[in-house]
């Protein structure tokens, strides 16, 4: 029930004490504003780190050589040794399980030198031989033209697409790429598609930004790489774990390379479902973190509620037995102080919550404001309504807590010691 | 309206006990002006706060009303305050940051009158007191006499059957204590029961019987019709001890 009278004298009575209640206040404010604040920014780390590595496959695992370190079935330790298309063939015919394959071929990369060319413009860029399959696995977003496709690889097209950088260093500012041709290690190549990633989870050497992706099939044979397979990505079927993938593609490899079943060191292998879910263990216990040290600042807050209340009684105990004199009941001496004690804190609450979220809006508009939101680590904070609404549950409480005990203490007084106290 | 039997009260204060009141037996009817006297830790205002259920007591029995009060719950007992008895304090006792018509009007609030109905109320019984003026003025502001005043208004806002005055004229000089003793006795005509204790021989002999207590105990009880020789006797004590 809404007793207006009741609000109409807690308000009176605080108003009357406005250095009281703001002091009051003022703890617990702080408590709220901290915790809001620190759980956004834990947040904002969150969503800047998993941003750019959230559209990624969590459940990839991927594959290269390396020289063997046993000798085994004839052969020397220390050989070099690749990947055939064979492999490929038989992996997907063979072995279930396995969602996506996306075999890879390293061209030129951007650490060689110059390795592109039009007119009289050159530049470094790292080179890949892929098919479409890739784009599910690390995905790209066409801002212009498209991606890889089938007929490419089927015809061995020499097409390639190109990430933005490219066409900012082998373009003009007004030339549209689309349809140009760029010369890529003497061979020329007609530009399709602009790309822009999504994650930046970047697989092979240097900057993701330097990216110029071609045929699979068209590396091959206009390189005259043959039937090698430099690297390869899977990704497991949903509700398999891609290490157990991981580990019967090592196992068949081997045998069919003629690699001793004990070498370690041949198989290249990198799983991320590990790195995603230490990913996760990390931003779960920020949050945890948070939380602690947030309910704690909270926590300190309610205390010096509590404490104030308890002296505010004392201080009072003479009004308040002068109260009861005139016919005020416990109950209602106990209503009062929680009410006040309540409304203290959840004004305060407020407050503390409404300016925690407005600091993070002005943090999230300086955040929009960068013009490369791709470089930043730290991205949307923001604090879920719920937790919001946890907070402000969590504050009536502390209120209810707070003013108890001193309301408890404020009616155990006979009436006239009350009003004998001075 | 108030009856007590064989009325004991002792106040423990670590392993002393002090014995204040010492079985007293008092009946007190309908429309009375009593006041009560004694010399200081005689249990004067000891007895008033057991009156006014402030305090409670050891031993014997205390109906108030017809209703008998004992080990009462402090919430019976905040009712039968609020509707039974007003108090009037000698510090006055109100609330600081209150203005004189919110002070008055206290009682009611806790009775679940409305805001605007008590506020009404109250700016009544203070221009009774001829305090109109000052209803929107706050306890500071105001001289011992109209703080006493606004005092008598709350307690008779609700209402009361009875009044106990606890040294009221205590903080005031003559002539103020004198009108404050004669608007009691405009309370008392209209049918309040007036309990007083002062120490002050010319304010109780305002009243309609005088109780005597000395060390706990009802020494002397003396009736309106007496009070006249009673006050030329208390005189010539007076005078002999100037002499």
């Amino acid at each position: 029930m809404f007793d207006l009278d009741l609000w109409k004298e807690i308000l009176s009575a605080l108003k009357k004490n406005r250095m009281r209640s703001f002091m009051t206040a003022f703890g617990v404010f702080w408590g709220i504003f901290m915790l809001i604040v620190m759980s956004g920014a834990g947040k904002a780390l969150e969503n800047g780190v998993m941003g750019g590595i959230s559209a990624f496959a969590s459940n990839s695992a991927f594959f290269w050589t390396e020289p063997t370190s046993k000798p085994y079935d004839g052969f020397q330790r220390g050989r070099t040794w690749q990947y055939k298309n064979k492999d490929i063939e038989y992996i997907r015919a063979n072995i279930s399980d396995v969602e996506y394959l996306s075999p890879r071929l390293f061209g030129s990369n951007s650490r060689s030198g110059d390795n592109t060319i039009r007119g009289k413009k050159t530049g470094a860029f790292n080179i890949y031989g892929d098919y479409p399959v890739f784009f599910k696995i690390d995905p790209w977003t066409p801002i212009k033209g498209r991606l890889i496709n089938d007929i490419d690889i089927l015809h061995k097209r020499k097409v390639c697409i190109i990430t933005e950088r490219v066409v900012e260093v082998m373009f003009a500012e007004d030339e549209e790429p689309i349809g140009q041709y760029l010369k890529l290690n003497g061979v020329f190549f007609q530009v399709v598609g602009v790309i822009h990633p999504e994650t930046r989870v970047g697989i092979g050497s240097g900057r993701k930004e330097d990216t110029i992706i071609i045929p699979f099939t068209t590396m091959q044979v206009t390189y005259n790489l043959g039937d090698d397979v430099h690297f390869f990505s899977v990704t497991s079927d949903p509700g398999v774990p891609v290490s157990k993938v991981e580990q019967r593609l090592q196992e068949l490899l081997k045998d069919r390379h003629h690699i001793a079943p004990d070498d370690r060191q041949a198989i290249g292998s990198f799983n991320i479902e590990l790195e995603w879910v230490k990913y996760m263990g990390l931003f779960t216990g920020i949050q945890i973190l948070t939380w602690i040290v947030g309910i704690g600042t909270l926590l300190a807050g309610v205390i010096g509620v509590s404490n104030i209340m308890l002296v505010i009684i004392k201080e009072r105990t003479h009004e308040i037995g002068i109260q009861r004199a005139i016919g005020a009941t416990p109950g209602k001496v106990i209503t009062h102080i929680v009410a006040e004690s309540v409304f203290l804190t959840v004004m305060a609450g407020y407050i503390g919550l409404a300016l925690g979220v407005g600091l993070l809006e002005l943090m999230n508009m300086a955040l929009q404001s960068n013009p490369n939101p791709d470089d930043i680590f730290f991205r949307n904070p923001e604090v879920s309504f719920q937790m919001a609404l946890a907070a402000l549950i969590v504050l009536v409480f502390a209120g209810i807590f707070a003013g108890l005990i001193p309301a408890k203490r404020a009616v155990s007084i006979k009436p006239i010691d009350a009003i004998r106290d001075e | 309206m108030i009856k007590i039997e064989n009325l004991h009260k002792s106040y423990i204060t670590g392993s002393n006990s002090l014995h204040v009141l010492k079985g007293i037996d008092l009946e007190i009817n309908q429309g009375e002006f009593v006041s009560v006297m004694g010399s200081s830790g005689s249990g004067k205002s000891t007895l008033l706060n057991i009156l006014g259920i402030l305090d409670n007591y050891d031993e014997g029995s205390y109906y108030l009303n017809g209703t008998l009060v004992k080990d009462m719950s402090e919430k019976k007992a905040a009712k039968l305050r609020n509707e039974l008895v007003g108090f009037v304090f000698q510090s006055f006792n109100l609330i600081s940051f209150k203005n004189a018509m919110e002070n008055v009007a206290l009682p009611l609030y806790y009775q679940g009158v409305s805001r605007k109905k008590r506020n009404k109320i109250a700016l009544e019984y203070l221009d009774k007191m001829g305090l109109l003026e000052w209803a929107e003025h706050m306890p500071n502001e105001m001289s011992g006499g109209q703080k006493q005043r606004v005092a008598i208004a709350r307690s008779l806002i609700s209402k009361p059957k009875i009044i106990f005055a606890d040294e009221p004229t205590g903080a005031l000089d003559t002539t103020t204590s004198y009108e404050v003793m004669e608007i009691l006795k405009e309370i008392n005509e209209e049918g309040i029961t007036i309990i007083l204790v002062t120490h002050e021989h010319d304010i109780a002999a305002m009243s309609d019987k005088i109780i005597r207590l000395n060390d706990g105990v009802i020494a002397e009880v003396i009736k309106n019709g007496d009070l006249k020789s009673w006050q030329n006797q208390y005189t010539k004590e007076v005078e002999a001890i100037a002499i």
